[in-house]
C-alpha cells in the first residue's frame, strides 16, 4: 500500500508542467484551436524532445519503456493546458498498440519514429453503429493475391488528419459482433481509398470520419496473426481509458481551483460570493468527487494491463462511471458558480468544461460502463452468492 | 505507488481472520450479520476477548497498552472484524475520552480510567449534545459551579448513546457564563451513579431505544475529575471530534452490508429472475459498490504512511460523508429489495435472541424482518458526528472560503 510518487515521477511531472506552461499559456491554446490545422507541431518536436513522446515505446526501440504510472503522471501534467496534439491517441493508445506487434518490422520501424516525435498514429476502430462496443467491427478485410481490400466506415477518428498512418481494425471473419476475426493493419493515411471527412470536437481537437473504400494493402501491413487482433485492441483502449482518467483530474483539479480563486474574489453584495453557503456546499461536492475521481484514477492506472481480463474490465469501467460523473458535476458547477463568466470563450473555464465533456462521453459514458460494470459484477456474484 | 497490500499485511490479516474465527461466538455473529440488535453482555463479552488477545486498544501508543499498529494494520483489524460480523466498537471509551485523557488528562486519571476502558470494564458514554445545542455545540448550557473541592453540575443532555448502560460520562459544561461562548467550557468525567443523574429513554422512529437524554440536577462532581484546567474545555473537545481517522468511513460494514444485499436481491425474484439480474436494480447495486471501491481507495490514501506528515486536508469530511451516504443508501436498496414485506414492523426480529415460533410462522422472509428498522435507523449516519452539511462547512473551510 502506498500512494506515493517516485522522484522520476514526480520529476516527469515537473518537467511536463514547466514546458507547458512556457509554451502552451492559454493564448497559445487558443491560437492553435483557432488555427487552419489545429495543432503546433514545435510544440509537438518540444514534447518529443522532451522524452515525453517515448515514455511508452519500449526501451529496445529507442523509447522508455514506462507503465501506466509515468502515463498517469503525464496526462495528470498535461490536462490542464488541453494540448491539441494527439498524445492520447499516438503516444498512448497507438504506441500501446504497436507495441503488441513490436517485432513485426514496420511497427518496429513506426514505434521508432513515433518516440522521436517524428511519426503519428492513430487507432481507427470504432464505428458508426458501434456505439462503444468494441467488438462491433463491420468493416471487412479480404485477402486475394497477397493483397488486402478494406472497406468500411470509421467514426470520429481522433487526429486522423494529422496522422501519417491509422490503425485500422477490420474483420477478416465472423459477424460484427464476434470476439475472433478481427484483424489489424497499418494504413497509411495517403492510401488511394482512404478519404477523411474532417471536422472539429467539442474541445476543438480534430477528428474525422473515415471513410475506406476498395483500400489495397500489401499482405505485410496487417499486424499480427490475421483475427486475433481484439484482445490487443481492448488492452491498448483500456490504456487509453486510464490515461483519460488521468487527464480528467489534472483537468477537474485545475477548475476546482479557479472556481474556489474566482468565489474569493468575486464581490456581490457587498462581500465575497464565497461566504454564501450555497456555494460552498457546491464546491464542498466538487472536492468529494474530485477526490474519488483521483482514487479511481489510480485505480485505473494500477489495473489497466491486469493480466486477469474480468478484473481489470471491472476497475476501468468502476473508474470511468466515477469520473465521467465527475467530468459533468465539476464542469458543469465551475461554469454555474463562474455565473456568466463561465459562459464566455475568453476564460478557460469553458474550455476546460468543453474537455471535460469530451472525456465524460468518450470510451463511452457513466452509463455505458455503469451497465458494463452490472454485467460483471453479476456474473461473478452468481459465482459468490447463487 | 502501489494499490496491494504488502504481504507483511496481508499476513496480518489471515491472523486477525484467524482470531475472528475462533473468538467470535457465533450467536453474537448471527446477530451481527442479520441486522440484529447486541445488547450490553454481547459487546463487553467481545471487548474482553479483545483485551485478552492484547487488541483490546488497538490505536492507543504502546505505553497505554495499545497494540503499536500502524493505521493501515487498524484499517485492516477494522475491516477484517465488521466483515465477519463482530460488534462494532462502541467508540466513546476506546476512541473519544480515551485520547483526550491521554493527552490532557493527569497521570492520576490514566491510571484510573485506561485500563478499565481497555478490558471493558467501565462502559463510556457521551455527554455533548444538548436540546438546544445540536451542530452549534458552543452554546451548550449546561452548568458546572465550583463548590470546594466539587463542581455542581445542573442541565441537560441529549442524543446520549446507550447510556443506560454506561458507567462513566464525559460532559462539557459550561463553568463561566460570561466568557466568550467557547471559552467558558470545561471537560468533566462524571459517574452515572452519582446522585441527580436520571437517565431517560429517547423511543427512535424504528422503535429502538439507542439514546437517551440525561439529567443532571445538583450532581456532584470531584475536581479532580475535571480534564485539563477550567473554561478550556472547547479544545479537548474539538481534540476529541479529530482525532478519529482510520475509520469514519466504516468501510468493512460497507462490504458486509453489501454482501448482504446481493444475498437479498439473490433470493428475491422480480417478473420471474432474481433480482439482481433485474437491469435497473442491478445497476443500483454497481453504482454502490463503485462508490464504495473508490472511498476504498480514498481512505486508504489517507491512512499510508507519508500523509501522516502532511497537514490534514478536508479529507475526513469527506469520507464521513461519502461514508454515510453509502451505508444510507445500501440500507435502503436492502429496504426496497424486500418488497411489501419490508412493511410489516417487527419490533421483536431486532432484539438479541429472535426465533421465529414453528408453531406461528411469521409473514414474509426471515430477512425481510429487519430491513425497515435498519433503513429508518440509518438515517442517523448524516446527522451525528457533526452533520453532512457541517462536514461541507469544513470542506469550504478547508478551501480557503
Amino acid at each position: 500500500m502506498d500512494f506515493e510518487f517516485s522522484d522520476e515521477q514526480t520529476q516527469l511531472h515537473g518537467a511536463v508542467t514547466g514546458f507547458l506552461a512556457k509554451e502552451y499559456p492559454f493564448d497559445r491554446l487558443q491560437a492553435i484551436k483557432r488555427s487552419e490545422i489545429g495543432w503546433d507541431p514545435s510544440v509537438w518536436s518540444g514534447l518529443a524532445d522532451l522524452g515525453v513522446l517515448a515514455i511508452n515505446v519500449p526501451a529496445a526501440l529507442g523509447g522508455l519503456g514506462y507503465g501506466p504510472l509515468e502515463t498517469l503522471v503525464l496526462m495528470d501534467a498535461c490536462g490542464p493546458s488541453l494540448l491539441q496534439e494527439p498524445i492520447s491517441s499516438s503516444a498512448v493508445i497507438a504506441t500501446a498498440l504497436l507495441s503488441d506487434y513490436a517485432d513485426a518490422a514496420p511497427a518496429a520501424e513506426l514505434l521508432r519514429g513515433m518516440a522521436r516525435g517524428e511519426r503519428i498514429a492513430v487507432p481507427a476502430h470504432f464505428e458508426p453503429d458501434a456505439r462503444f462496443d468494441t467488438r462491433w467491427v463491420e468493416t471487412r478485410a479480404c485477402l486475394s493475391a497477397e493483397r488486402y481490400r478494406l472497406d468500411g466506415h470509421k467514426a470520429v477518428v481522433l487526429h486522423a488528419g494529422l496522422a501519417d498512418t491509422l490503425l485500422v481494425s477490420a474483420r477478416t471473419a465472423g459477424e460484427t459482433r464476434d470476439t475472433d476475426g478481427v484483424t489489424l493493419f497499418l494504413v497509411p493515411r495517403e492510401t488511394p481509398g482512404v478519404r477523411l471527412e474532417e471536422y472539429r470536437n467539442v474541445d476543438g481537437q480534430r477528428a474525422a470520419d473515415v471513410y475506406l473504400t476498395d483500400v489495397e494493402l500489401p499482405a505485410g501491413h496487417r499486424l499480427g496473426i490475421a483475427g486475433a487482433a481484439l484482445p490487443a485492441i481492448e488492452a491498448a483502449l483500456d490504456i487509453g481509458l486510464a490515461a483519460l482518467c488521468a487527464e480528467a483530474v489534472g483537468i477537474m483539479q485545475g477548475l476546482l481551483n479557479a472556481t474556489v480563486d474566482y468565489l474569493r474574489t468575486r464581490q456581490q453584495f457587498g462581500q465575497p460570493i464565497g461566504r454564501f453557503q450555497a456555494l460552498q456546499h457546491r464546491v464542498a461536492d466538487m472536492v468529494g468527487h474530485l477526490e474519488q475521481a483521483r482514487s479511481m484514477s489510480y485505480l485505473a492506472a494500477m489495473r489497466c494491463n491486469a493480466s486477469n481480463i474480468a478484473e481489470r474490465r471491472r476497475a476501468l469501467s468502476a473508474a470511468k462511471v466515477v469520473i465521467s460523473e465527475a467530468c459533468r458535476f465539476i464542469g458543469q458547477q465551475a461554469v454555474q458558480l463562474h455565473g456568466g463568466m463561465g459562459m464566455a470563450d475568453e476564460l478557460i473555464i469553458s474550455h476546460w468544461f468543453k474537455r471535460l465533456t469530451a472525456i465524460d462521453v468518450t470510451f463511452g459514458d457513466s452509463d455505458t460502463h455503469l451497465q458494463r460494470y452490472a454485467a460483471l459484477m453479476r456474473d461473478a456474484g452468481r459465482r459468490d452468492y447463487v | 505507488m502501489r494499490l496491494d497490500f504488502t504481504e507483511t499485511d496481508q499476513s496480518f490479516r489471515d491472523e486477525v481472520r484467524a482470531f475472528l474465527r475462533e473468538q467470535l461466538p457465533p450467536d453474537i455473529r448471527d446477530k451481527v450479520q442479520n441486522g440484529r440488535e447486541l445488547d450490553r453482555t454481547d459487546y463487553v463479552l467481545w471487548q474482553r476477548r479483545l483485551y485478552e488477545r492484547g487488541w483490546g486498544a488497538v490505536g492507543w501508543p504502546v505505553q497505554f497498552g495499545g497494540a503499536g499498529w500502524n493505521a493501515v494494520q487498524q484499517y485492516i483489524f477494522e475491516e477484517e472484524s465488521a466483515m465477519a460480523g463482530a460488534p462494532r466498537m462502541i467508540p466513546f471509551g476506546i476512541k473519544m475520552v480515551a485520547p483526550v485523557i491521554m493527552a490532557f488528562g493527569s497521570a492520576d486519571q490514566q491510571r484510573r480510567f485506561l485500563p478499565k476502558i481497555s478490558t471493558g470494564e467501565e462502559w463510556w458514554c457521551q455527554g455533548y449534545s444538548e436540546p438546544g445545542a445540536g451542530s452549534d455545540l458552543a452554546s451548550l448550557r449546561t452548568r458546572a459551579v465550583r463548590d470546594g473541592d466539587h463542581y455542581i453540575v445542573d442541565g441537560q443532555k441529549t442524543w446520549n448513546t446507550l447510556g443506560q448502560y454506561a458507567d462513566w460520562i464525559f460532559c462539557l459544561v459550561r463553568t463561566d457564563p460570561q466568557a466568550k461562548q467557547q471559552s467558558g467550557i470545561t471537560f468533566l468525567l462524571i459517574d452515572m451513579k452519582s446522585p441527580g443523574i436520571r437517565v431517560r429513554p429517547i423511543e427512535l422512529l424504528d422503535g429502538g431505544h439507542e439514546v437517551n437524554e440525561v439529567w443532571f440536577e445538583d450532581v456532584r462532581v470531584p475536581v479532580q475529575n475535571r480534564i485539563g484546567e477550567e473554561n478550556r474545555g472547547w479544545t479537548y473537545a474539538k481534540f476529541l471530534l479529530g482525532h478519529e481517522r482510520t475509520n469514519i468511513a466504516g468501510i468493512g460494514i460497507a462490504k458486509r452490508e453489501l454482501a448482504r444485499l446481493k444475498r437479498v436481491a439473490a433470493e428475491e425474484h422480480q417478473n420471474g429472475r432474481p433480482l439482481l439480474d433485474d437491469p435497473l436494480f442491478a445497476a443500483r447495486v454497481a453504482r454502490i459498490e463503485i462508490e464504495l471501491t473508490a472511498l476504498e481507495i480514498t481512505n486508504l490514501r489517507v491512512l499510508s504512511p507519508a500523509s501522516g506528515s502532511r497537514a490534514p486536508g478536508p479529507e475526513a469530511s469527506i469520507l464521513k460523508i461519502k461514508g454515510t451516504e453509502i451505508h444510507q443508501a445500501i440500507s435502503e436498496l436492502l429496504m426496497r429489495a424486500a418488497g411489501a414485506y419490508a412493511l410489516p414492523m417487527r419490533r421483536e426480529a431486532m432484539e438479541a435472541g429472535w426465533q421465529v415460533d414453528p408453531n406461528r410462522p411469521h409473514a414474509g422472509p426471515r430477512y425481510a424482518a429487519t430491513v425497515m428498522s435498519a433503513y429508518l435507523n440509518q438515517r442517523k449516519l448524516s446527522i451525528f458526528g457533526g452533520t453532512n452539511e457541517i462536514q461541507k462547512n469544513i470542506i469550504a473551510k478547508m478551501m480557503g472560503l
